[in-house]
């Protein structure tokens, strides 16, 4: 398995983890496995809804001391959204 | 061959309703929706403590997946400076560059489509909806300054304005385009019930903090006090929490108004010179502005007191931390109610 890439989102708010997240996923290849720590609680409704509407898979996700860690899976193939 | 489309998401109803018009006819629908910074979006939502229980959803990402479309979410928070110091076509009603900011916003869009290869662009407007931005005569105004020209199509008002590029070329048929005008929202919520769209945001001022009045009142304030426009993200993330104080020109002290602010305030004590009642419950105070002397320090010691539990106290101490040196108590008298001159009060 690849190493999972870390992204620090703590004492950001919404939207920056997301965007924090899109941003790294970005740069990665599919399938890759993105670890984001984020200490916003809107976290846990945005990044799984960001993750649905872009083809990504939440692999899992907790709450640790107010903190929201999420484990992301990079879409192997790209969502097409035919409208 | 399918056409590509990129949508300006708000995550208002309006954005909502255009994206799906134009994905109605056969068309690939993406979104972009730009963090400037002052977004009503979240941050508040998130901070404030009552409202922890009830965690806000981010209406983009909302939208866009009632849509079934990807979201690419953009922070423009440095470029977006320039359009909030300077508007070419000035403010409204409050600090709200709104005709700058659609302009700038359409461009960013306009670069996003060449880089990406889409068709046109489309944004939820409509005529007469808001004052200043959305008259008839800033429509052609925002196509033209923006570079979009023709590509830039409303799917909630074409027909009350000249034909563009997807509708001369075939590409959407203006038919299936609507005449929306005017400040009801009737239609919009009739077109929404139509779509099947339920629980869809309904902002009540604008789309940012920067057409609410008592937030303009401390940016201009802060732009006031410190001589300069400039700006960074953390100050103006700060004009949205707690209770804004400025005895003199020197300092402003921001005060939280309850435990959710006191947490997000403390996370800035690394940056700001703090004062924490400790004899009693009470907020935390950032101090804004230059290092005070002694009897500065005193004032905003009794200030912060006022807001405490100990504020009928003859005496209430508290802590003084300082990012770079040894933090030290203070004791003081709480001012009373009467004490805290009203002009000090900016919001
Ligand atoms: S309300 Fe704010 S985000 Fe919306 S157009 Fe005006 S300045 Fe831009």
């Amino acid at each position: 398995m690849s190493e999972i890439i870390e992204v620090d989102a703590r004492r950001l708010f919404c939207p920056l983890p997301v965007i924090r997240l899109q941003n790294c996923i970005k740069q990665q290849q599919p399938g890759a496995r993105v670890r984001i720590v984020s200490t916003d609680p809107g976290s846990m409704n945005d990044i799984p809804t960001w993750c649905r509407i872009n083809g990504h898979q939440v692999l899992a996700s907790e709450e640790q001391d107010r903190e929201f860690i999420f484990l992301v899976q990079k879409a192997t193939m790209e969502v097409s959204h035919g409208g | 061959m399918t056409r590509k489309a990129v949508a300006l998401i708000s995550g208002g109803l309006d954005s909502l309703l255009a994206a799906r018009l134009i994905q109605q006819q056969g068309i690939q629908v993406e979104g972009i929706n730009f963090f400037t910074g002052f977004c009503v979006e979240g941050h508040t939502h998130a901070i404030r403590n009552h409202d922890r229980k009830r965690v806000k959803r981010n209406n983009a990402l909302w939208v866009a997946e009632q849509l079934g479309i990807k979201l690419h979410i953009i922070d423009i928070v440095d470029e977006y400076k320039n359009v909030v110091i300077n508007p070419r076509h000035g403010y409204g009603a409050n600090l709200n560059p709104c005709l700058d900011c659609k302009i700038f916003m359409v461009r960013k869009a306009h670069e996003w489509l060449r880089e990406n290869d889409f068709d046109f662009i489309i944004t939820g407007e409509v005529i007469g909806q808001r004052p200043k931005s959305q008259r008839k005569r800033c429509m052609p105004v925002i196509s033209q300054e923006s570079g979009a020209e023709d590509l830039l199509l409303r799917p909630l008002c074409a027909q009350n304005l000249p034909a563009t590029l997807p509708e001369n070329e075939g590409w959407v048929d203006r038919a299936g385009l609507r005449d929306f005008g005017g400040r009801s929202r009737k239609p919009q919520m009739a077109l929404a019930r139509e779509f099947g769209f339920e629980d869809y945001a309904q902002p009540a001022g604008g789309c940012c903090f920067l057409t609410d009045k008592t937030y303009s009142v401390k940016l201009q304030d802060l732009w006031d006090n410190r001589g300069s426009r400039e700006y960074e993200l953390d100050d103006i993330m700060l004009l949205k929490v707690g209770r804004h104080i400025r005895p003199s020109k020197d300092f402003k002290l921001i005060i939280a108004r309850e435990e959710g602010e006191t947490n997000f305030l403390s996370g800035y004590r690394h940056q700001f010179q703090t004062i924490k009642t400790v004899s009693h419950g009470g907020p935390i105070a950032l101090i804004e502005g230059v290092t005070l002397d002694a009897e500065q320090l005193e004032l905003a010691c009794a200030i912060t007191a006022r807001f405490s539990q100990g504020r009928d106290a003859d005496s209430v101490e508290l802590r003084f931390s300082d990012p770079e040196q040894a933090s030290r108590s203070i004791h003081v008298k709480p001012l009373a109610a009467n004490q805290i001159e009203r002009d000090w009060i900016i919001a």
